[in-house]
């Protein structure tokens, strides 16, 4: 099976983006495809490498960044969505004239026609979100 | 944007389903932002309007007070992006105390047994 996933919520206030990593998680596991995870609303949060939990805490965003890194996963933020949220890659830094960028590694920023494109291109696009 | 190129050749019935009051949280924008943005797509496209949401369709909305934008004329420009099957769900409507005539755009009240059938259809269901 090809699925694509929306993330809706933020890191920590919500469980969304924990249960988005671990559907995503057990998906790649029982050998589906995940042709892409995209975050949206304040589910872009979860792509600013600049979060430091305890360390007795799970590591949201680095958790989605080691689960790319190892399976090639494409993490989209919503650049609508990060405009307004102060979320910038290098790309966004300039355009906007800001001093400094924050995505994490593993994370891209785009338009939301990847998420209409993955409804598409995937057999189930699943949301985690209210 | 390359998105606007895409040629994919695929339809797919898409059901933007709107859920909650226009103010008070940002799912209400940023689901139209979606609706229209997709509508490049050439999609098969419905919004459905349920609970809170009919709200989102209300006609002399004037959220200035609240320094919040108003983005309702919006939902008034659809028809020119092809989103033409806009359904509110009857009940939702009845116990806010309002009627189509309330409503900014035309729209076709539906009772909620179908509502059932009309998520069934679809392929994709974004709930905002």
């Amino acid at each position: 099976m090809k699925f694509a996933v929306l993330v809706n919520e933020g890191p920590y206030q919500h469980q969304a983006s924990d249960t988005a990593y671990q559907f995503v998680h057990a998906a790649l596991q029982a050998g589906h495809d995940v042709m892409r995870v995209f975050f949206y609303h304040d589910g872009v949060n979860n792509g600013t490498r600049l979060t430091s939990p305890p360390q007795d805490d799970r590591h949201i965003q680095k958790r989605w960044s080691d689960l790319a890194a190892e399976h090639k996963l494409d993490l989209v933020l919503c650049v609508a969505a990060c405009q307004r949220r102060g979320i910038v890659d290098e790309d966004e830094m300039k355009r906007n004239g800001k001093d400094a960028d924050n995505i994490a590694e593993g994370f891209r920023i785009s338009g939301l026609g990847q998420l209409i494109e993955a409804g598409i291109e995937a057999d189930r696009l699943i949301t985690f979100g209210d | 944007m390359e998105e606007d190129e895409y040629a994919g050749g695929v339809i797919k019935k898409f059901l933007y389903v709107n859920r909650r009051q226009p103010h008070g949280t940002v799912y209400a924008l940023e689901s139209l932002e979606t609706v229209l943005i997709g509508a490049a797509f050439d999609q098969d496209v419905s919004m459905l309007f349920i609970d809170d949401g009919v709200y989102q369709l209300k006609k002399e909305q004037s959220p200035d007070g609240i320094d919040m934008k108003n983005f309702s004329k919006t939902y008034r420009a659809l028809e020119m992006y092809d989103v033409e099957k806009l359904f509110v769900e009857r009940e939702s409507l009845e116990e806010r105390g309002l009627s189509a005539e309330d409503l900014l755009v035309d729209v076709e009240v539906i009772a909620t047994a179908d509502v059932k059938a009309l998520v069934d259809e679809q392929d994709v269901v974004l709930s905002f």
